[in-house]
């Protein structure tokens, strides 16, 4: 997408109202600083998470489906901030090539036909989109000199790499060069696409707890003050376990777990008090002031 | 390059590859091309609450062995990180074998090998048949409800309300009707046995 006024369809998801509201935040004041527009997609519904997929093979594909047809009126591209959300559009999308009888089966249920799907965005690839890279060049207000952060990506952005098509499954690097960009010093970590245990969050406390523990502990021992993600469950995970963690490994973590777009956000100037930081469990705004940011 | 969907491993006669067809059919994949390296047991996080890893369960579906597949704990267990599909040499969806193995798990009446894990996906479900979005409150007092894990993660769960991080009222999709559609279409599908991945 080129031109003066660049424009998104936006799919924000179920979490970016509720428990991720803070990162649906970033991602509108990054937009705006930027100069770009996002349009919500009218009436969308959930992409069915994991949920969908790990019991339902129909609703898996339908679901998704469903917010690529609400979104086809636009006619413009789609950014998904969410990883599981990007990860279910971009199946569903390669599934409409693949599987004729679903795409039959969707249609003939809901009465409407099914056009092609458009490029679908995740977060990371919205932050390097022409208009918004060359507002991060044009110049920082708040550049994030001498914060040290690991970039965190997780499963699904990159994974599995024949349906997302993006970066890199084993050595990732898209994050870095972004935090690089605003200033900060990306902390390379063993643990950027290991598994934080997702949707096992509260079903499976005991796992997640391991999961994320350690790759909070990775990015503490490789010198990191705060993780960066992308995900609303990644953070959530992350961000809400890290203290049992601590404590049943004898440890002190207190890392705070940004949102790429709120670090992007306060290096373009944005004010801290309207980013919503002190929504995160993990005290996100200490360390901001020890470094003269917020 | 070897023919992938040539039997390897594969034992016994053709009544034992019934199991193996239903799920490579499922899966839109060929479990008979895995060799047992145990690259997707190393490299899987979670391998170590599993009863059968995943090269076992790899191994149980080239031999039949559908009841210990469809029993175990690892196809619930399993989180859906791709590490394993992504770094398979032979080239199988391993994750998606795991989707497959859970639908069919479902559908002959196996209780899910993890009860929690089980009880959440269905009260996530629930939650979108009735508002087309999901309402991560009324999922968590479901899932509490369905558990009887009252007292896990009050502290957390009253810490999120407290920074106004769970909606008290739920969002609906005005295209309740459509969505309600979805939902019925899925049942029917399950009823005739139809469903593939």
């Amino acid at each position: 997408m080129s031109g003066q006024s660049a424009r998104y369809a936006y799919y924000p998801g179920c979490s970016l109202h509720s428990t991720a509201r803070e990162y649906n935040v970033s991602v509108r004041a990054v937009a705006q600083a930027a100069g770009v527009e996002l349009v919500e997609v009218p009436d969308w519904n959930c992409c069915g998470a994991t949920s969908a997929h790990a019991t339902d093979p129909f609703l898996a594909f339908a679901l998704p489906a469903r917010v690529l047809l609400q979104a086809e009126e636009s006619g413009l591209d789609i950014l998904a901030p969410c990883a599981a959300c990007y990860g279910r559009l971009m199946t569903a999308k390669e599934e409409a090539h693949r599987r004729p009888d679903l795409v039959a089966r969707f249609e003939k249920a809901i009465g409407r036909k099914l056009g092609p799907a458009p490029r679908i965005l995740n977060v990371l690839e919205f932050l390097a989109e022409p208009k918004v890279a060359e507002t991060i060049a044009a110049g920082l207000k708040r550049p994030l000199t001498d914060l040290k952060v690991a970039p965190y990506y997780g499963c699904l952005l990159v994974r599995p790499s024949k349906v997302t098509r993006f970066d890199d499954a084993e050595r990732p690097t898209s994050m870095d060069k972004i935090l690089a960009s605003v200033g900060a010093t990306p902390v390379d970590f063993p643990g950027k696409t290991e598994c934080c245990g997702a949707s096992l969050g509260i079903s499976r406390v005991d796992l997640v707890v391991e999961l994320s523990g350690r790759i909070v502990q990775q990015a503490k021992h490789a010198g990191a003050e705060a993780i960066a993600v992308a995900c609303p469950l990644c953070q959530t995970n992350l961000d809400g376990r890290q203290g049992t963690a601590a404590a049943k490994l004898g440890e002190a973590f207190g890392l705070p777990i940004y949102y790429i777009t709120e670090l992007v956000a306060l290096a373009l100037g944005v004010a801290p008090g309207r980013l919503g930081l002190g929504k995160h469990l993990t005290n996100s705004l200490a360390l901001l002031r020890q470094k003269k940011l917020a | 390059m070897p023919n992938l969907k040539s039997p390897l491993l594969v034992s016994g006669g053709p009544e034992k590859r019934v199991f193996l067809g239903e799920v490579d059919a499922m899966a839109a994949t060929h479990v008979a091309a895995c060799y047992q390296c145990g690259k997707c047991s190393g490299g899987c996080p979670l391998s170590f609450a599993m009863d059968y890893q995943p090269r076992q369960i790899m191994r149980l579906v080239q031999m039949g062995l559908a009841d210990e597949a469809l029993a175990s704990n690892t196809i619930w267990v399993c989180a859906t990180c791709y590490t394993c599909t992504s770094r398979c040499p032979r080239d199988i969806d391993i994750a998606g074998v795991m989707d497959a193995l859970r639908f069919m798990a479902r559908r002959r009446g196996f209780r899910p090998g993890d009860r929690n894990v089980g009880v959440f996906h269905r009260s996530f479900l629930n939650g979108v048949k009735r508002f087309g979005r999901s309402h991560e409150l009324m999922l968590f007092v479901e899932y509490k409800l369905g558990t009887m894990r009252l007292t896990e993660d009050l502290p957390l769960g009253a810490k999120m309300l407290a920074k106004n991080k769970m909606a008290i009222l739920p969002e609906i999709t005005k295209g309740r009707a459509e969505i309600a559609a979805l939902f019925r279409e899925s049942a029917r599908g399950a009823e005739k046995g139809g469903d593939k991945l």
